[in-house]
């Protein structure tokens, strides 16, 4: 049974960018060698920190989705543990809805990095939004 | 005139409530996202506390959403526990 995840973590600012690389490739080879598959990868750079988290008040976020069987979650979070680098971690379980709204967010990233061909959904998603207020 | 007694030059507003509504509902919105703190925000006042049910009128089945959501976004400090002034 594989199930739909969804990883957020928070790594260190003082990491170079190879090394930031290099430490988002160790959680993905830990997500490929148990049988998952990655299905969408987003760094959201370097971003201020609501609070300070070990004294540091940015940290670098990066977002991993991937379908995975449940018990190698334990061992993904325990190499998020382990690891000196991340700062936060939080992994997230999708459900049928969750799913539906990852899905979307992706394709809109894409077509976004496209060059804005498809803003278009974007736009009534914040239509939407804002008819709610 | 009598004593006491308060003229207004426009009728004032009273007793004109305004429906409330859950939003979730409203729009049909099945998944809250907790990495989306600007629309969070809109569920906090300005402490960072997350605001009442009979504030938002926000249905029961969404407020727990919502503040599992808010929950997660404070986790990964996309949103504070504590603050002063935040709008």
């Amino acid at each position: 049974m594989l199930n739909h995840y969804e990883a957020v973590f928070i790594l260190t600012p003082v990491l170079s960018d190879t090394q930031m690389k290099e430490a988002v490739d160790k959680f993905k080879a830990v997500i490929t060698d148990n049988g998952g598959t990655i299905t969408n990868e987003e760094n959201w750079g370097m971003r201020k920190l609501a609070y300070p988290i070990q004294k540091k008040s940015t940290g670098f976020y990066a977002l991993l989705q991937f379908d995975v069987k449940p018990s190698v979650i334990a061992t993904l979070e325990t190499q998020f543990r382990r690891d000196e680098r991340v700062l936060r971690f939080l992994t997230f379980r999708l459900d049928k809805y969750a799913y539906e709204y990852a899905e979307k967010r992706k394709h809109n990233l894409k077509a976004q990095s496209k060059g804005e061909s498809e803003t278009k959904q974007e736009k009534e998603v914040d239509n939407n939004k804002k008819q709610e207020d | 005139m009598a004593k006491g007694e308060i003229r207004y030059l426009t009728p004032p507003t009273v007793n004109v409530k305004k429906k409330k509504y859950c939003r979730f509902k409203k729009s049909g919105i099945k998944y809250i996202d907790y990495k989306d703190a600007e629309f969070l925000k809109k569920f906090l006042n300005e402490q960072g506390k997350i605001l009442p049910r009979r504030i938002t009128g926000t249905s029961l089945k969404y407020q727990r959403k919502v503040a599992q959501a808010v929950k997660r976004a404070r986790h990964l400090a996309l949103l504070p526990y504590v603050t002063d002034m935040m709008k």
